[in-house]
């Protein structure tokens, strides 16, 4: 399976998953598939049969709300049975809809209060940098999690402490719950912000693309010194025309059987 | 010996011998005697700066990792500022941070009401997974430390930093973190205290004593999860017992024994804590008195429960 037939997949189990259990967090789920898929795919150590291996590459998904694509990718890429994909949110279920690590296989922390995984991704990525064992710890972070304070405070400490084993990912989908980010409470320039928070900076004008995430990086494992910040464009809902169309309301939207059907033939088209 | 130098002294030796224990405050490094801590290990030693939350969460990291981070700042910040950050980084991700919160409730003494913590306990013991262990001098610090390290799960210490209490005999001191210490036996009435409270509590032993009261005086160091075996098996004997806690009347020990008893034993319980007030400015000796967290207050109320 190539990269884009992957991140069809991935769309294709995300909107099963959301749309078995009939509501979920889409939008945000949707925007991050080829960062995830680029990742998992193309540059972290991990072991699907071994979840907890010592001195693997850690994933740190901050903007919690995004399990579903997580879980997607953890599925297909073996840590547990597909099958557990249709019980997400259901009472009782491994899948719950912010990350948990202590239900999870594959989930490397429990996120979902935002601003809070990131400076846990910072706190291994010290550790990390402790044990000496080379490991890189990537992270992703929202646009509208950006507005937390935490973010800043954890953003200062790892430059101070130079943690260039640290690799993040804002996922600058432009929109958060209650609309615009721009309208609600502006993070730009968000750029220069990280550059003035001391980190380095890759913007990426298609962060839906697999090879500009790609092609970032690659340039983000020579980088050092300090931690890197790879600022991606995203669109929320991106892939799934309807959930796209819905704009600042796919935060979290109802998903009917003939929506999920519907997206479904609409990927599948995509594929062939 | 002040209590910041005993933490100190033994945080020194478990950290030559433990190389996963790291040591994180925020800018309080020189307040909480850690300044040498900070020169011999400066490896395992960080300064997140005045940035709580992220030191809470930074800390559930490098648990996560497999290292044992202790994390220090005054009691308001280490639970009312960051409770969120408790609850979810370190409780619900289930990792095992050792928080120590200095200078409870009123021995913030001139740092005032923005520093005093009345509440600090009731938020701890509310979210689930947590310990919340206190101190009353510096034998019992001393001898909690090695089972505060190998207790493998969150726990919240609270510390008077320059207390300079001595209650038990290093030489004669069985310390288990998770019993409470009978100090007096007693039939008459139970008192249960914690904390500074001890003293007080000793010295109302000696009062009651001249009256023939014969007062069970037992040290509740750890308020959660209670030793409710000692706790019941005094009660069960008294009939009746005072709660003396330096903290809010609601949500910390008197809350806790009475949450025990209601359940189990129900007797008349009478606390001696703040009367759900702020604090404020002022030597110890001062606010113990404003506060009523006295010795006076403990035989009061012990009386109006004995006549």
């Amino acid at each position: 399976m190539n990269l884009k037939e992957f991140c069809l997949q991935i769309r294709k189990d995300i909107i099963q998953e959301i749309g078995t259990f009939g509501v979920g967090h889409i939008g945000g789920s949707l925007s991050i598939v080829e960062i995830l898929a680029v990742l998992y795919n193309n540059y972290m150590n991990f072991d699907p049969n071994d979840p907890k291996k010592e001195g693997r590459d850690r994933l740190i998904v901050s903007k919690g709300h995004a399990g579903p694509a997580v879980y997607a990718v953890l599925a297909n890429l073996g840590f547990f049975d597909k099958s557990w994909l249709l019980t997400l949110n259901k009472p009782g279920t491994n899948l719950p809809s912010h990350c948990d690590m202590n239900k999870t296989p594959g989930i490397d922390m429990t996120t979902g209060s935002l601003g809070q995984g990131f400076s846990c991704a910072v706190g291994i990525a010290l550790g990390s940098k402790l044990k000496h064992d080379n490991a890189k710890i990537y992270t992703i972070i929202g646009d509208g999690e950006s507005q937390e304070g935490q973010i800043w405070e954890a953003s200062m400490f790892a430059s101070h402490n130079r943690l260039d084993n640290l690799i993040a990912f804002l996922d600058y989908n432009g929109a958060q719950i209650d609309g615009e980010i721009i309208d609600v409470c502006s993070i730009l320039p968000a750029s220069d912000k990280w550059r003035t928070f001391g980190w380095h900076v890759i913007e990426v004008r298609n962060g839906n693309s697999c090879e500009e995430i790609d092609d970032a990086l690659r340039l983000a494992q020579i980088l050092e010194n300090k931690p890197c910040m790879i600022v991606a464009n995203t669109t929320k809902g991106f892939g799934i025309p309807f959930v796209e169309k819905a704009g600042v309301n796919n935060h979290s939207m109802n998903i009917s059987k003939e929506q999920l059907e519907m997206a479904l033939d609409e990927l599948n088209k995509q594929e062939r | 010996m002040e209590m910041r130098k005993v933490l100190a002294a033994e945080l020194e030796k478990i950290m030559e011998e433990n190389e996963k224990v790291v040591i994180i405050n925020a800018d309080l490094a020189k307040a909480a005697a850690l300044s040498n801590l900070y020169q011999k290990f400066p490896k395992r030693c960080f300064n997140v700066g005045v940035a709580e939350q992220n030191m809470a969460s930074i800390a559930a990291g490098l648990s996560s990792y497999g290292f044992i981070p202790f994390i220090f700042t005054f009691t308001p910040f280490a639970t009312r500022r960051i409770c969120d950050q408790i609850a979810v980084s370190i409780c619900y991700s289930k990792q095992n941070v050792k928080i120590f919160g200095l200078d409870p409730g009123i021995t913030a003494t001139n740092n005032g009401g923005t520093h005093m913590s009345f509440e600090d306990v009731g938020i701890i013991r509310s979210m689930p997974q947590t310990t919340v262990f206190e101190p009353c001098d510096e034998i019992q610090l001393k001898k909690s430390l090695k089972q505060i390290l190998n207790y493998k799960s969150m726990i919240y210490v609270r510390i008077f930093r320059k207390g300079n209490i001595k209650i038990f005999d290093e030489n004669n001191c069985e310390f288990d973190l998770m019993k409470a210490s009978i100090i007096k036996n007693g039939s008459d009435i139970s008192i249960f205290c914690t904390g500074i409270m001890v003293e007080e509590a000793l010295k109302a032993y000696e009062v009651l004593k001249n009256k023939n009261i014969s007062a069970e005086i037992i040290d509740i160091h750890t308020i959660k999860p209670l030793d409710s075996k000692t706790i019941l098996s005094s009660i069960k004997k008294t009939k009746k017992a005072v709660v003396a806690e330096n903290h809010n009347k609601f949500g910390g020990l008197f809350s806790a024994i009475c949450e025990l008893a209601a359940e189990n034993f129900p007797v008349p319980i009478k606390y001696v804590a703040v009367e759900d007030e702020f604090g404020q400015v002022g030597n110890l000796e001062f606010l113990k008195k404003y506060y009523k967290l006295t010795c006076e207050s403990i035989v009061e109320k012990a009386l109006s429960l004995v006549e």
